[in-house]
């Protein structure tokens, strides 16, 4: 039975360069499902989705290093400085946080 | 572990060790983000310094319309943008950088080498600790923008408009700077992985 070649297939060289663009979501439904059909038919590029995927889960759940004993204190005393002078009610203090009101 | 939320209902009513919780979660990344608006690691640190003082004294006026992270980090680059040399507003993005090298393909565009699967084990704890020092690495080495959506987008896990707000970049963009630096961290594990000769 022969195949009939659908036109403007992907290469793996073109889905490699889609694969972020499929994960956020944001191809269009066309090109998704062109996509979708190009890693139907190609292990390689499977795995090399699967990749990215183990990469970004593994980049989000990199853990924030400890702070050092010095800087535990460091930041405990700026903080006891900061509540002192000034407090939370101070008008300017805070240099505008952007959620704030005004 | 405390949520951010539970951090910062502490945190208002006074709690100092809430405060050094908070900022034991975010100094890295502050600092991360802050680097790469000036010109030095003393100036980035004062950058985050300013930021925390920001957050103690804005705190009671943070209203939750979003998330603490994206107050936390649209303060710090307000306060960077103010202190840095670099506008950062303005993205060039390199359209010739491949995600993967052109030569692991064919004069068809199909892969040349059979890619190999990574086992299916990256939620086991000692593969992410064996990969965690590896990938802080490749983040550190990535360009500066590409660097500054990866560790907000991925890293802390900001939603996309959220990345595009703090940094004052258009979607578009986002994705291609993200598409970038995912594919060069992908690129870093990967050769990790040919190196230990599995």
């Amino acid at each position: 039975m022969v195949l009939l070649r659908r036109r403007d297939e992907l290469v793996c060289q073109q889905v490699v360069e889609l694969v972020s663009d499929y994960l956020e979501g944001a191809l269009p439904r066309s090109e998704r499902r062109r996509f979708e059909r190009h890693l139907r038919g190609c292990p390689n590029c499977s795995a090399y989705l699967e990749q990215m995927r183990v990469t970004i889960a593994t980049t989000g759940r990199l853990t924030p290093g400890d702070l050092s004993p010095e800087a535990r204190d460091e930041f405990t005393e700026l903080f006891r400085s900061w509540r002192a002078d000034g407090g939370t009610d101070s008008g300017d203090g805070g240099g505008g946080a952007p959620d704030g009101i005004g | 572990m405390e949520s951010d939320v539970e951090l910062l209902a502490r945190l208002r009513a006074g709690d100092e060790s809430a405060f050094v919780g908070l900022v034991g979660r975010y100094q890295g990344s502050l600092l991360r983000v802050a680097r790469t608006f000036v010109p030095s690691d003393a100036v980035a640190e004062e950058v985050v310094q300013d930021t925390w003082m920001g957050v103690v004294r804005g705190v009671d006026r943070f209203e939750g319309r979003s998330s603490f992270k994206t107050w936390l980090f649209r303060i710090l680059v307000n306060r960077a943008r103010t202190s840095g040399v670099r506008e950062h507003r303005h993205v060039s993005v390199d359209p010739t950088e491949p995600a993967v090298s052109p030569d692991r393909f064919d004069g068809s565009g199909a892969w040349a080498e059979p890619v190999t699967p990574w086992e299916s084990d990256v939620d086991d704890r000692l593969v992410a600790a064996a990969w965690g020092p590896l990938l802080r690495e490749a983040i550190d080495a990535l360009p500066d923008r590409q660097r500054d959506v990866v560790l907000l987008r991925d890293v802390e896990g900001l939603p996309s408009e959220d990345v595009c707000d703090v940094l004052g970049i258009t979607e578009g963009n986002q994705r291609v700077l993200l598409h970038r630096g995912r594919s060069r961290l992908r690129t870093a594990l990967e050769s990790e992985l040919e190196t230990r000769g599995r």
